[in-house]
């Protein structure tokens, strides 16, 4: 044994607190721009809201009503959400379930990168990702749709949709640590197709089967759109503040769920 | 070519233990991956850990990273538990990776782990220890596989840390990419930074360290330099083409082995004089006489084999 062994005090790493803003910063904007990069993420994720609410919003039903609100107007809450929930589900599980398996985040961890840091930036980027989205979107509607909103609404509509970014980065924190780096994609798509299907993402609500609109009060992508849809003045009667409790309530399961694996990820049996 | 730098042995290792492992054992489930282990970094010297895979260089690495808690026994880095975040700033880490992020840049992946560190060493020295220079706007996934190895050998010393783990550093590479990476390594060391290198090549093992400890099944079995570990194991192998039948060839004193290889025969030996002396007393027609140093990779065989254990056990 050592005679002079060198003992550590103190069990934290003393940084200044720009050092660590430098950090979060540089852990987010590198998580963006190798997010932007990977061609999968923006060819699909990113573009396929966007091509919908051409097609279906624009191209072919732009004159349509749905009730008392014209289906470009609609489409940019129902659009808007599917396109979050896409971009945070992808932009969290996918990432997440490969570093995990493929050891990339173990070179993280045995660095001294604050470990919040990283999960820290994929939400970041999940949400800097849906308010492009939704910025093109909106874009769209007032040159192409002809949609006329008052500013505060559009600024509403960005911000609840924003925000409603969280629920789904969290769900795909508890999916990206209970999937494998291959299977994470397939199996994002098999929770977020039929979700969005059954929340009225692509067919209007109403137009849906009763079995359906039944399932759909425990999807979070269903409370998401109806806030939302609330915003452009198609909204149910109810209560906005019960879509937030559900929405919240969700949030905190799936980060629930996401720290039992990363726990079980601190034991995990390496060869 | 890479000039081949002065290899940095010599005393260097002090009293001062950085690392060290105390009766550790790690099982995963009914896999016994590390059995009472004891193992001890000096300061300033280069350690390989040398094994099969299999053996438990990596589990060793990990504990020693606080990546994974050890069943039993104690693991300190700097005089601390590994997991303590003020090691990690003092450490860095060269890790088997499957997949890095591919669409980042060389010089963002080391903008961003220098920026973890309180005193990094500048990114411009950074690329030039690791030979990257010319790489550094290239995407991770354009690089080639020694050059996706340096960048990971430039992520672990970015940080300019005073002990690096380096786990199995040149592993599928090929030889050039291999000695490229050495040199890398040796110019570290000659920094006076300690290092534990894992590997399966003893011949790496030689090259870079100043002391290996051979790994097998979980246990150290031998801990010695590089060139005792040869000198115990490695003998020389004779070959020529003689008459002599084989049963009398096995009679001939100090021969191990006798093998028909094609027209030739093969010996092994621990000393090749006395044999080769014997030989052409017996056969004056032999021809095709060749001596060669027994492979080290033969040595690594007859240590690792389960009665091999030869000599200078770890304590």
């Amino acid at each position: 044994m050592s005679t002079a062994a060198i003992t550590i005090t103190n069990p934290q790493i003393q940084r200044s607190p720009s050092h660590t803003a430098m950090i979060y910063l540089k852990e987010a904007k590198y998580e963006f721009l190798k997010t932007l990069r990977l061609r999968m993420y923006t060819a699909s994720v990113l573009s396929f809201p966007i091509m919908f609410y051409v097609l279906f919003g624009l191209v072919l039903n732009s004159n349509a009503m749905i009730g008392a609100t014209r289906v470009p107007t609609y489409l940019i809450a129902t659009y808007g959400t599917f396109g979050v929930m896409g971009a945070s589900l992808f932009g969290t599980a996918a990432g997440l379930a490969s570093d995990r398996g493929l050891g990339w985040l173990e070179v993280k961890r045995a660095s001294p990168m604050p470990p919040f840091a990283y999960f820290a930036a994929k939400v970041v980027t999940s949400m800097v990702f849906s308010a492009i989205i939704l910025l093109v979107l909106f874009a769209l509607a007032i040159a192409v749709g002809g949609v006329r909103m008052p500013f505060a609404d559009f600024a509403k509509l960005l911000g609840t949709l924003v925000a409603g970014s969280l629920p789904f980065s969290a769900m795909g924190l508890a999916l990206g640590y209970f999937t494998g780096p291959n299977s994470a994609p397939a199996t994002i798509n098999l929770i977020y197709l039929p979700m969005s299907f059954g929340s009225g993402l692509w067919v209007p609500f109403m137009f849906l089967p009763k079995i359906v609109r039944q399932i759909a009060l425990v999807l979070p992508s269903y409370h998401l759109s109806q806030l939302a849809l609330g915003i452009v003045g198609a909204g149910t009667h109810e209560s906005s503040i019960t879509h937030w409790e559900v929405l919240l309530a969700f949030t905190m399961i799936c980060l629930g769920v996401a720290r039992i694996g990363f726990q079980r990820d601190q034991e995990k049996m390496y060869g | 070519m890479t000039a081949t730098l002065q290899r940095t042995a010599g005393p260097l290792r002090s009293d001062l233990v950085v690392a060290n492992l105390e009766s550790v054992n790690k099982n995963y489930g009914d896999v016994r991956a590390l059995r009472s282990v004891n193992f001890q970094v000096h300061a300033g010297e280069v350690v390989a850990l040398l094994g099969p895979n299999g053996a438990g260089k990596t589990t060793a690495v990990k504990l020693l990273l606080g990546l994974l808690q050890p069943n039993a026994g104690k693991v300190r880095v700097f005089g601390a538990d590994p997991t303590n975040p003020e090691n990690r700033m003092r450490t860095g880490a060269m890790l088997q990776v499957g997949r890095v992020p591919e669409t980042l840049r060389v010089r963002e992946h080391i903008d961003l782990f220098s920026t973890y560190y309180q005193k990094p060493m500048a990114s411009a020295e950074v690329l030039a220890v690791a030979g990257l220079e010319k790489l550094s706007d290239r995407k991770f996934g354009d690089l080639s596989g020694g050059q996706r190895q340096r960048v990971l050998f430039a992520l672990a010393i970015c940080g300019d840390p005073d002990l690096l783990f380096l786990d199995e550093p040149t592993v599928g590479l090929d030889v050039e990419a291999r000695r490229m990476l050495w040199d890398e390594i040796r110019q570290l060391v000659s920094r006076g930074k300690t290092v534990l290198l894992t590997t399966h090549y003893l011949q790496e093992a030689d090259a870079l360290a100043s002391r290996v400890a051979v790994i097998n099944k979980g246990e150290i079995i031998a801990e010695a330099t590089p060139a005792a570990i040869k000198a115990q194991t490695a003998g020389k192998r004779i070959r020529c083409i003689t008459s002599l039948p084989l049963s009398a060839l096995r009679q001939i004193p100090g021969v191990n082995e006798v093998k028909e290889d094609r027209e030739a025969i093969e010996l092994h030996a621990a000393e090749a004089e006395p044999v080769v002396r014997e030989l052409l007393a017996r056969d004056r027609f032999l021809s095709g006489l060749e001596v060669t140093s027994a492979g080290l990779e033969e040595a690594f065989l007859a240590l690792t084999q389960d009665n091999g254990k030869t000599g200078n056990h770890a304590n």
